[in-house]
Parts: structure tokens; sequence; C-alpha cells
């Protein structure tokens, strides 16, 4: 039976509530939200004058109202050390998503820690140290000295890169540019980490190199574009269920004024499914290729349009490089770039070998050749806007696919034009601002490799779950957790020891091969589960954070409640942390390196923000970003005039491609030639193995479920990660709904559930990634590209049932996901 | 088979003006909402109405009431085979609101395979399970009324165990 709150009234915004602007913590697409705060003994009435929306109240509301919010959107939290009433719920007045919510959003209020009402009780409050064979709670003090102490001395014995970092780059949540300029600023500027990787793959890198070689940067438009283009070019990704208010307030309308859509992806997702509602099934076209061919797919296209004449000759003439082979392919470009010309020499793509190696008929690619490109009755050029994300990104051959994709915007000439773009959908939003990482070098450490043969000494981790959200994971977690049970061992071994002689053990068993273990989050993690030091880190909203979403809006999302406990903004933890590895260098004699550790004198995270973001962008202050409220202002910011800053709507308006850095601002050709499967490991297990096992999103999850494994109306719905199967399948197998079962290769065992979804292709199943119940990455192999990047999507293993559906699955509904209308 | 499918446009000034002409024809109030709401109490106190008498109602064909006022549009199902929920002498009554707990659109029902839909942004609920939603962008689960049968075969409303859209009490 259906989770239910039993709320039958909530309490009501008073006209003179606190009112806050908020950015979802969620996706990329951040969407406008409203907070709002007032004391708990007081509340507001149904009379017009009595209430925040200034309406009556006692009145039925409808569709669309702004006056109403869902249980989920209201909480008790703690502001200024009193106890607040608290309501967040979707701004209509935002462009972004102009009133929607989201399921993963309109959560946002219930899933705020609160001692009041019991929510996100797991939030972390106080540091912990692993003392006396389990994690106690202690000081900042306290567990920095040890963090610090052990870290000093390994770098100082050793060096720099026996201290490995893992590290989030993202915005949002608990990312944006206060933090990972915090982050940032102790490990590339302080130090000079090399060892490091980002939050979901085991390098650090970029998960779109070849667009940024070829000068275009990968979040180029506007989401209007979706709405005043002819057709949507949509290749690996999900964005009714990921990019969900892009989708419905920007893709749709566009839908509905008209634009067909193209979309690529092996799998019918519930975005065809929806397009086909809004638009009709006859401007929906779907190409459902085989696993990892979209390649030969977008190079037969190219091949089209150029055979067609179909190319915009001006652009390519006057934007894009002329002279055949500008960058040649060696071990850190895994294709060359260059002219048109030069790349069609390797792209050049038939029909026909395109429908033989993707598996869809020659005449559908042609169609889609046709709508992205072939120019109106009238001669005018088609407008088509070209967006990415996973699928090809985690993706086989990541480098040469999506060259192979941006070639095609590049020859339409729909770079920076209206109703064009070719860009990332993006996951998290964006607030990367850090010193250079040219130290890292490219391509960088696989730092996974790295840990798992043993090597580095000090392991600090900000804010990632690898136990959740990385590749080969299996083998990463038995040898992580050795390697951390060797430092606990030490530690419980040294029990009643000074900390000099609790260091030198820690010390001892670094160099005997452990690993100490230092984990930044706001929950106790999976991979927390080694850590020796867990610091608590606050959240988006517990203090005020600046981030952009996919469209380059960058807003300023504020403060409304109180850090959890004794938690801080990771950008004061890495000052903090930072001050203390002043203090203890020094102490230990070594003064040079001491001063390297100055220059963290914030007390604020708005000190944070000036310290990183303003020096390299003067126009933007905290002031000025909160008087542009929830529609903030598109990046890059030229100016500030009349009391506005200034932003930029699109990118590359005028025909200058700059991302490559070259000076003659010419965009490149990528020389995308296919070549199968790229990554090690990948043909053999797929033909040993029965069933593909696609690695998918979900609407209802946000990321590896740090918060909603703690969300009854989340865990209610899926209690376990739901495995997509066809039913003909599950007949085969004696599977039935709900059914428990593992998948197994060579790799690892995962485990999910059996959920029937009848559009599934046979011995193709759909996994949700990154649940706690059930890591998708356990059966992942370890294959990468030349620059290390994961290909996540491509994995496959055989299934067998472990048991019936538990009270819990047999619970839950297994219909359709498609609308049925 | 498809249900029946309305033009946005259409829908909203049908939900916005016109749909008193189509709700509430077969609810008879026992208690008024005037009724419930004098008395201050830690839970709002819902009314018990008449929706229907067992023989009107069809296997799988909805029957259009609203509860606990004629501004809350419902539907009552009888749906052919028991389920957790459901009332009378088959255990396969169920009544549900059919205003989406996302942004309040009116859902149609389809009888294909008993689910709740909405047309505005493709949210689903289950009528079979609670009215668990299926997909879509609502955090909480379809409003469920709870119901009764006495012995004349009347069915009764007498609460519901979530907010219903557009009001921040259950009873207005």
């Amino acid at each position: 039976m259906a989770y239910k709150r039993q709320i039958d009234r909530l309490p009501i915004i008073p006209a003179d509530a606190k009112e806050h602007n908020v950015t979802c913590h969620y996706c990329i697409v951040g969407c406008g939200y409203k907070a709002y705060t007032w004391p708990l003994h007081k509340q507001g009435g149904t009379n017009p004058d009595e209430n925040k929306f200034g309406v009556d109240l006692s009145e039925q509301q409808y569709q669309d109202t702004e006056a109403w919010y869902a249980p989920s959107m209201y909480n008790v939290v703690r502001q200024d050390g009193k106890d607040v009433h608290l309501v967040v719920k979707p701004d209509v007045d935002c462009v972004v998503n102009s009133g929607l919510g989201s399921i993963r959003g309109a959560r946002m209020a219930e899933n705020r820690p609160s001692k009041v009402t019991g929510t996100q009780q797991q939030r972390l409050s106080d540091p912990l140290v692993w003392r006396n064979g389990v994690w106690q709670p202690t000081s900042w003090e306290d567990a920095m000295d040890l963090v610090t102490r052990v870290t000093a001395r390994v770098v100082t014995e050793g060096s720099e890169d026996d201290l490995v970092v893992s590290m989030f780059d993202h915005g949002g949540s608990a990312g944006g540019y206060e933090n990972t300029w915090g982050t940032g600023k102790l490990y590339f500027e302080s130090m000079k980490i090399k060892n490091c990787r980002i939050h979901n793959r085991p390098a650090y890198n970029s998960e779109v190199h070849s667009t940024r070689d070829m000068g275009i940067g990968e979040l180029n438009y506007a989401y209007e574009d979706y709405t005043l283009t002819d057709t949507i070019f949509m290749v690996g990704a999900n964005s009714m269920e990921t990019q969900t208010n892009l989708y419905l307030n920007h893709m749709v309308p566009g839908l509905q004024n008209g634009a067909r859509m193209v979309v690529v992806d092996p799998r019918r997702t519930l975005t065809v499914h929806s397009s086909e509602q809004y638009a009709g099934p006859d401007n929906i076209l779907h190409l459902a290729i085989k696993e990892g061919t979209d390649m030969a797919l977008f190079n037969a296209i190219l091949t089209q349009i150029v055979d067609q004449g179909w190319m915009d000759s001006d652009f390519i003439g006057n934007s894009t490089f002329q002279g055949g082979e500008a960058v040649a392919e060696d071990s850190a470009h895994p294709a060359g770039l260059g002219s048109l010309d030069y790349a069609m020499q390797t792209c050049r793509t038939s029909l026909e070998e395109a429908a033989e190696i993707c598996g869809v008929p020659a005449a559908d690619i042609q169609k889609a050749a046709e709508w992205i490109a072939m120019p109106h009755d009238d001669g005018s050029r088609r407008k088509c806007v070209t967006c990415y994300e996973k699928g090809i990104i985690w993706g086989n051959d990541n480098y040469r696919t999506i060259g192979a994709l941006v070639n095609i915007a590049m020859a339409t000439g729909n770079v920076g034009r209206e109703g064009g773009g070719v860009c990332r959908l993006g996951g998290h939003q964006e607030g990367y601002y850090r010193p250079s990482d040219a130290h890292v070098g490219r391509p960088a450490e696989y730092i996974d490799q790295f840990l798992i043969r043993g090597l580095g000494g000090v392991h600090h981790i900000w804010a990632c779950d690898h136990y959740k959200t990385t590749l080969n994971a299996a083998e990463f977690k038995r040898v992580h957790k050795r390697r951390a049970d060797m430092v606990k061992d030490a530690i419980d071994a040294a029990a009643g020891g000074t900390r000099d002689q609790l260091i030198d053990a820690i010390v001892a068993a670094i160099n005997a091969g452990g690993l100490f273990v230092v984990d930044v989050d706001i929950i106790h993690s999976q991979i927390g589960q080694n850590a020796h030091v867990i610091l608590p880190a606050c959240e988006l909203n517990e203090m005020n954070l600046t981030s952009m979403n996919g469209e380059r809006r960058l807003r300023l999302s504020e403060k409304y409640m109180d850090p959890y406990g004794n938690s801080k903004p990771d950008c004061l933890i890495a000052a903090e942390m930072a001050r203390s590895m002043e203090h203890v260098l020094r102490e230990m004699g070594h003064d040079a390196y001491a001063d390297q550790f100055k220059g963290y004198d914030w007390q604020t995270e708005e000190d944070a923000f000036m310290d990183g973001f303003n020096v390299g962008n003067p126009e933007v202050t905290y002031d000025r970003l909160r008087a542009m409220g929830n529609d903030g202002v598109q990046e890059p910011v030229v100016g500030y005039e009349n009391g506005v800053l200034v932003g930029t709507k699109r990118l590359y308006a005028d025909g200058t491609f700059d991302r490559h850095g070259r000076d003659d601002k010419k965009a490149l050709f990528c020389a995308a030639g296919w070549r199968g499967w790229q990554a090690a490991g990948k043909a053999r297990e797929q033909a040993t193995h029965r069933f593909w096992i696609n690695n998918v999103r979900a609407n209802i999850f946000w990321q590896n479920q740090f918060l909603d494994q703690k969300n009854e109306f989340v865990q209610d719905r899926f209690p376990y990660p739901f495995v997509e199967m066809n039913p003909d399948d599950m007949v085969d197998m004696d599977l039935k709904p709900g059914d428990l079962i593992e998948i197994i290769n060579d790799n690892g065992v995962t485990q999910g559930m059996a959920y029937p979804t009848p559009s599934s292709k046979r011995d193709q199943v759909a996994m949700v990634f990154g649940s706690p119940a059930g890591s998708q990455g356990n059966v992942v192999n370890p294959g990468v590209n030349e620059l290390v990047l994961p290909d996540y999507k491509h994995c496959w293993g055989d299934i067998r049932k472990v048991s019936n559906a538990t009270r819990e699955t047999a619970g839950i509904t297994f219909k359709s996901k498609e609308v049925m209308l | 088979m498809k249900c029946n499918r309305l033009v946005d446009a259409g829908r909203r000034q049908f939900l916005r003006g016109g749909m008193m002409a189509t709700a509430g024809a077969v609810a008879t109030t026992v208690m008024t909402p005037e009724q419930a709401k004098a008395r201050a109490l830690a839970r709002v106190e819902m009314p018990t109405n008449r929706l229907a008498n067992i023989a009107d109602l069809v296997v799988n064909e909805p029957l259009d009431i609203t509860y606990p006022d004629e501004e809350s549009l419902g539907v009552l199902l009888k749906l052919g085979e028991a389920v957790e929920g459901g009332v009378g002498p088959d255990g396969d009554i169920v009544a549900f609101s059919v205003l989406c707990p996302h942004k309040g659109w009116m859902m149609t029902y389809s009888p294909e395979d008993k689910s709740l839909n909405c047309p505005g942004h493709h949210s689903r609920f289950d009528c079979e399970n609670g009215g668990q939603q299926i997909w879509g962008h609502a955090t909480n689960n379809l409003p469920q009324f709870l119901l009764s049968v006495d012995d004349k075969g009347d069915i009764y409303a007498n609460g519901v165990d979530e907010l219903i859209y557009g009001r921040l009490s259950n009873v207005l």
C-alpha cells in the first residue's frame, strides 16, 4: 500500500514571512524556488491580508496556482538558533521553470535536517574519529589536528604525490563556486596535488575534452533555443526524467510550436514516449541504435549533409579552420582535429555502412539528416539544437563520439545562433572555480588504479562516494577497505598512547601499505565506512552558495537555515585545514612550506567567494547577485550597468571560438574514426554474457540517493534499484515482478529488483545507477578511454534470481511508466 | 483503448469555470463543511458524505464524485478485483482525488491499466495500489478517499489520506 503522509492541513505562510531566493540543489537545470520562513508561534490566515499570496485560502485554488504547497515542501528548521516554519516552493516568476517543481526539488524542504520533525537525522552533526574501535564524536580542533598531522608527515616524508584527493567539482547541493574554490586553493595552490579525481569518474579530467579542443565550450546556448528551433536533436539523454523542467518548460513548448525531435538512444525512454504525446508520433524520430554505435551514426549524418550540400558554407568559411590538419592525433588527443575536408577523410560513412553498424534502417538515418539539416523550402537554413549527455559522455569512445556529434552542429552552423547550440545537458549544476589544474597533466592519473596498486598514503575525500559511483567498484572497495583497515588496526593497537605515538602508529601502517582516510561529507557515506576521520559539511541554504545552470545562469541561493549541528561549509573546512597545515608544518620546522598555506582567513563563505570567483569576475558580488533574484545572470558576466549585471545569452554569437585557446579563434572539426569498442575488455564481455546492463537514471532519485535513502516517499516506491526487463525475458527466467536478482560478470556482482518493462528490448536491461541497495558500478569493467574517461554504459552480465519479492518489493506498482492518455 | 483526451486550453477553462456542471451530482452531504470546520481539533474533521450506491457502479467505469466538498473532484471505482483498502462485498471499491498533486491538472482514468493520468506533465497513479505514483513529478502519492458501505449498499467517504491539491486544509 502506497506511503501516505496523512497530513490534512499545513501552516499558512503569513504575509510578513521572510522570503529567500533558492536555486534547486539538484540537477543542472537549477529551477527557481522561494523559501519562506516565519516564527514557530505565528501563522498566517486564510484571509487575503493574512497570507503571503494575498488570496482567499478558504477557497479552492485551481491548477498551476502559486498559492498551494505540498506537505513535502514544508518543514521546521533552525534559523539563527531558533526553530522556524519553512516552506520551499517553486517560483512562478523564474524563467527557468515558471513555477514547475520536480519530484526532486519539490522535496527540498522535507529533505532538510530537522530535530523537530525528525527528517534527515542521518546528517552528520559533529566530527568523528576512529577511536577505541568505533567512530567517536569530537571537536573540530581535535579532528583537524589528527588530519593535518598525519597528512603533513606523509607529504613531507614522501611527497605531495602520496596525498590522494577525491573532490567534487560541481555546483548546487554542497558544491558551488565557494566550495570548489576552497578545495581548489588548498590542493592546487598551497599544494600541487596531481593524484586527484572527481566525484563521478576516476581521474581529474574533463568529460568533454573533444568539444573543448574543437573550440566550443559545452554549455553554449540559452534554454530558449529549444522554443526557437526547428529540430531538437537529443543524444544519450532522457530529459523528461533527468532535466525535467528544461524538458517541460522549454522543449515541450518547442515541440508544441512545431519543432521535430530526433532521439538517439538504444532504449525507448520516457522522453520519446512523452514527446510523441506532445508533438505527435510523426514528429518524433527515435533511432534505437545498437549500444555504443553513436559515432558511426553521426558520421553518416555528417556525410549526408556534406554530400547533399546542406552545410552552412559561410559559417564554415568564416569560423572554422581551413588548412587541413591543425592538431595531430597523439596521447593527449585521441583524434586529429582540423578542417572539414580533413575530418571528412576519416569520418566519411555511407548510410548503408552506418545502418549495418547501428542496426537501424538507412532510411531513418537519411530522415534524421533531413530533419537536422535540409534547408526549408524557401531555402532558409534549418535550425537545430543538439543536446547530449551521459549516453555518450559515459559511452563508447567518448572523445571521438562527442567530436563526431559536434561536427554536425558545426557543419550546419548551429552554434552561437538562435535555435541552435550543441550542448551537454549536464548532471549537477556547475560551480567550478579553481586555480589552474595544468600540473595534473593529460592524460591524468587513473586514481582508482593508483589506489588499487597500493600507492598513496592519505586519501582526502570531499563529498564523493566511490562505493556507489565508480567503475570496477567491487575491486576498488575490496582494496580500499583492506588498506583502510590496516590503519584502523594500528589506531586500535595504539590506544592509550600519546598523540605523537598515535601519529607514529598511523604512519607506520601507511608505510606498510595502509591508507589513512579523511571523509568530508554531509552524511556517513558508504566509503565513509573506511574513514578514520569524518568531517561534517553543510549544504546549500545552510550557507549561501553560487552556481550556474545548463545555460550558464548564475544565481545566489540564499542561506535560510543554520548548518546542522556543528557542520560547516566545505570552503571553511578547507580553510581550517589549511590553517592547521600551516601550524603543524611550522611546528615541524618546515617554515617555507608552511608559508604556502597562508591566505585562508575566511570567516564566511562570502569571504571565499570574494577570494576566488570575484577575483576573476570583479563585477559579481553577493549583493548584486541577490538583486538579480532567481533569474540571475547568464555567464560570462560582461558588465554592471544601471544596477543590473549584464550577462551573455549565448556563447560564440560573433562566430569566433576560443575554448581551445587558439589565437586564430577558428573552430576545428574532429577526425572521428570509428573503431568499434574502444575500451579494453568490452568486446569480450559483450560476447560472453547474455544481457546488456544499461546504466540509467530515474527522475525520483537524486544521484546516489544520499538524502533519498532516508526519504520514505522515495524508498516506498523503489526499495531496491529497479532493473527494467522485457517481460518475455522474465518469463524465460521464471522471474516475477519484484523478485530480487543478481547481475554477475567477471568484474563483480550487484543486486536489484526485476521491473517488467514491455518497451525493453530482449536481452537488454536498464538498471538505475548509484543505488545504496545495489551499485551498478560493481559490474562495470575498468576500461576507460585514452584520457581516462570511463565507459559506465557498456557492461554485460548474466542474471540469476536471488529470492522471491520481499514484502516491500511485492507491495509496489509495476505498471508501465509511460503515460496513458 | 485511449481515454478521453482534452485539449489543454479547453481543460484549463473547464477546471476554472464550468466544473460544477459535471461534479457533485451524486453526492449527498451528511455533515456540511461548515459544521466540520467549526470545531477546533488537532486534525481536520472530515465530513461523511454519501457518494453512490453499489448498484450505481459498473466494473472499471469511473463515476465522478466530489469529496469533501464540490470543489474537490474525485472518482469512484469498482475495480473488479479486491485491492488493499478496497471496500464493498468484493473489496474492490476505491475512490481518489483526480486533481494531480503535482500542479492540479485534472486527470483521466485509463481503464486499460486502471491508472489515473495527468495530461499536463504525464504523471500517473495506480488505482489498484493506493494511488501510488507509477511515474511522475508529484511529491506525494494520490490522495485516496476512505470509504465505508452500509447495509443498503450506500457508499460513504469518511476521510482522505493526503493533502488535496489546491487547499492547505482538506476541509476549507
